[in-house]
């Protein structure tokens, strides 16, 4: 009995971390690109360049089928609480069900109303009400991730509780308490740089993959394909920087609250001063120590206290039932960290570049802007990981076990689902990339609302978003 | 305070079931134009079916968001015990809004190749199997679901039974009804005219599994049949068999005289009857027939504060939905998209 139950709660891990890790793509997708959205149009009602039209009504498709992804990948995830974590949800949900609830009336309604407005009514409504509807799309994926963020946050540092002696349960106390827990702040901003340089990488590596496709067929990349480069580089200039001490902000506030979670993260095991910082290194969980570790002598106390004498916990000052599985956050920590300082020094490349006036010619920088594009994800994914299993053995941060949340479904059951998401996702999703890639595979034209459709499926969309083909068919109703 | 605790569940009982009666009528014809995929063969008609819903098909979705999100909040003891006990219907439920969700976009960005016909495919099949498994764990509600210590205690197939599988298939049919009605309305000429045939044939299906599923709910447990019999709620059931009679007969009219939002408000009727009949008799059970709503309910003070929100949010919500409908008001027609 108890190995299926053991095995039944490892599926419904991996099913829940399967399926939010697919999800968090497309959310943080949406936050980054419907700001962008908002920004290219409001610029183009500002200046009346067309190039901004031309860019908005690009990047309104993918718009269009990532959050079309989100929407659907979102809807499994408000029920999974329920089918996979009862006992959480019927313990916590007095508390993460009513923020849950909160996103759902302030933001999904908002973004779902108007979305059809953005996608379908740029005839309809005038540029001015239909700007408003991008940029209510655009603040809803704000507001969403604030209340998820918060709910999350709460998961990793409860506060405003009480616990009902007789059921267990959280009882809420103080809801500014719960809804501004101590890692909120940090987590929110550190989710909300992350979304949008996510974004900066993929537009960026669209319009460098643009650019070394005109070069190669000998003519100048078009207007639309410079622009957004450029654009995406400032993002990458600026934003890479700030996330790199947003991170380190997030990691003193985690230092302060979950200091299992930072001595995992490290690789220590023993809480010492001018304590080193481990570049490699595999934890060994059973041993209690880091094999074939790399270190930096005083770096650790420095990066994790900014002072040399600052003390740094141990995974042994903590009881084994109790220490968070370093060897998986310890790498996805140290991957997340490389692709942040990669990200940076892409973003410093790019300023010197455009000193020097070849920002659209330096092919090299191109290449490497391209190889660049999953960058922001992976990174973004690699934060998640190392934040959430870094909160076990915990859903409840000290309170409640992983073990003690999971919902009594049978073995047998959870296989089933198990491979039908895995097949269902790698499919829907496998293919729904692959036709963004097609769509990202062909540039923006100058004029890319009135030239006539060059693909067949062009054409075919035009009936699907007759806008964003011909601005002059159809007017109200 | 004692007040408080009792009358809170009370009211979001019934905003809860307002929620679940909003999804089931808005995403109900959403689902509904995509089994018609399985009459209509032609591709172009195919597509206004497609652009009548598609730019609200994602605000009527999210209705059913709310609900879970607020059975959670609200009622977490009858989400920790629901889930489970439809684990294997909800995830295939999920699964198939999966496919319905991205076929919108999928369908329209691999036109002329060969994964389209995956796409229009899975739009249908989706649409299907979701209402299907839809009204399976509505009869799996009712049936009843076995807990013990507020934990659900039962086996992974309990709710599939002969009275969840015709449950299932009235979804589909009503949903089906809807999905056709609103096409009258949206709609013109052939397709319309077909959607007229299509409406007799399923209001007729719809109307006989209303009856049939009537007279198989008190027979579940005496306990409906008393409430259904007990006085004052006589008082709500008795009329109900009149007016889903008095709704068929209109339903007719309608289709027969032209009338082109007429059928598809007697298809809304019914569903809104159905559903307070569905209300009415497993009042007041969260999770027939073991936990009331005050068992299941989260403690006041987070059912008041989400309450308070609610109160706001909700006017402004159903505000900025009316608006965005009435963007897309009017007939959609083959050659020119939306006008």
């Amino acid at each position: 009995m108890q190995p299926a139950h053991d095995l039944a709660l490892l599926l419904a891990r991996f099913q829940f971390a399967f399926t939010v890790g697919v999800h968090i793509i497309f959310p943080a997708f949406s936050i980054g690109l419907a700001a962008y959205l908002a920004v290219l149009e409001g610029l183009w009602l500002k200046t009346g360049r067309p190039v901004f039209l031309d860019l908005y009504r690009y990047w309104i498709k993918v718009f269009s089928i990532v959050f079309g992804m989100g929407v659907v990948s979102g809807l499994v995830m408000s029920y999974e609480f329920g089918t996979n974590w009862s006992v959480f949800s019927q313990k916590a949900g007095p508390i993460t069900g009513v923020l849950l609830s909160y996103e759902v009336m302030t933001a999904f309604f908002l973004e779902a109303g108007f979305l059809g407005v953005m996608l379908f009514g740029m005839n309809k409504v005038g540029r001015g009400l239909h700007f408003a509807a991008t940029c209510c799309v655009s603040i809803g994926t704000l507001i969403s991730m604030t209340w998820i963020l918060s709910s999350n946050s709460w998961m990793q540092t409860p506060r405003g509780y009480s616990i009902d002696p007789t059921t267990g349960r959280f009882m809420p106390a103080d809801w500014l308490a719960i809804i501004f827990n101590p890692s909120f702040p940090f987590r929110l901003v550190h989710m909300g740089l992350a979304a949008f340089l996510s974004v900066a990488f993929i537009v960026g590596a669209t319009g460098a993959w643009h650019m070394l496709k005109a070069r190669r067929e000998g003519r100048i990349a078009s207007e639309p394909v410079r622009v957004m480069f450029s654009m995406a580089m400032w993002m990458a200039a600026i934003v890479a920087p700030i996330q790199i001490m947003a991170g380190d902000a997030h990691g003193l506030n985690t230092l302060k609250y979950q200091p299992a979670k930072i001595a995992a993260m490290e690789g220590d095991w023993t809480s010492e001063g001018r304590a080193p910082e481990l570049l490699f290194g595999i934890p060994n969980m059973k041993e209690e120590r880091t094999d074939y570790a790399v270190k930096v002598p005083l770096l650790g106390s420095l990066i994790l206290t900014h002072s040399l004498e600052g003390k740094v916990p141990g995974l042994k000052d903590f009881p084994r039932d109790q220490r968070p599985p370093s060897p998986v956050i310890f790498f996805s920590f140290r991957i997340m960290v490389a692709l942040g300082m990669l990200m940076a020094l892409v973003g410093f490349w790019s300023l010197w570049l455009r000193r020097n006036s070849t920002l659209f010619t330096n092919t090299l920088f191109h290449r490497v802007a391209l190889c660049m594009a999953p960058a922001g994800f992976l990174a973004l994914l690699c934060g998640w990981i190392t934040t959430e299993v870094g909160r076990q053995p915990w859903t409840v941060y000290g309170l409640l076990r992983t073990s003690d949340s999971v919902s009594p479904i049978a073995l047998s059951s959870m296989a089933v689902t198990m491979t039908a998401f895995v097949v269902v996702y790698v499919l829907v999703f496998g293919s729904g990339m692959g036709i963004l890639v097609r769509l990202l595979g062909r540039a923006p034209q100058e004029g890319e609302h009135d030239t006539p459709p060059s693909h067949a499926s062009d054409i075919l969309a035009a009936r699907m978003h007759p806008d964003v083909i011909d601005p002059s068919a159809g007017k109200g109703a | 305070m004692m007040d408080f605790a009792y009358w809170l569940p009370i009211v979001w009982a019934v905003i809860l079931i307002a929620a679940i009666s909003i999804y089931v009528i808005l995403d109900g014809f959403d689902l509904g134009i995509g089994m018609l995929f399985a009459l209509e063969r032609d591709p172009g008609r195919r597509d206004v079916m497609v652009n009548t819903i598609a730019p609200v098909w994602d605000g009527n979705e999210t209705w059913m968001v709310l609900g879970g999100a607020v059975l959670y909040g609200v009622f977490p003891g009858a989400y920790a015990t629901l889930l489970p006990a439809f684990y294997l219907p909800i995830v295939l439920m999920l699964l198939a809004l999966i496919f319905r969700g991205v076929a919108f976009e999928f369908r329209v960005m691999t036109r002329g190749t060969p994964r389209e016909r995956l796409w229009t495919t899975g739009f249908m099949v989706g649409s299907g199997l979701a209402a299907f498994c839809q009204g399976a764990i509505l009869a799996g509600v009712v049936q009843g679901v076995t807990v013990t210590d507020g934990a659900f205690a039962g086996g992974p197939l309990d709710w599939l039974t002969p009275f969840s599988i015709l449950c299932g298939l009235s979804v589909m049919c009503g949903y089906a009804l809807l999905g056709a009605t609103w096409l009258i309305w949206r709609t013109t000429g052939v397709l319309e005219a077909s959607c007229r045939r299509w409406a007799a044939r399923l209001a007729v299906g719809l109307f006989l599994c209303i009856v049939a599923v009537s007279i198989w709910t008190p027979l579940l447990h005496a306990p409906y049949l008393r409430r259904w019999t007990a006085w004052p709620n006589m008082l709500f059931v008795a009329p109900v068999p009149v007016l889903v009679a008095l709704l068929g007969g209109l339903m007719v009219m309608g289709l027969r005289r032209d009338h082109s939002k007429g059928p598809f408000l007697c298809a809304l009727g019914w569903f809104f009857l159905c559903l307070s009949g569905l209300g009415i008799t497993i009042w007041p059970y969260a999770v027939p027939p073991g936990l009331t709503l005050w068992d299941v309910s989260s403690p006041p003070s987070s059912q008041f504060f989400q309450l308070v929100g609610t109160a706001i949010l909700l006017p402004i919500i159903l505000t900025y939905t009316i608006y965005s409908y009435r963007v897309f008001r009017g007939k959609v027609t083959e050659t020119d998209g939306y006008h």
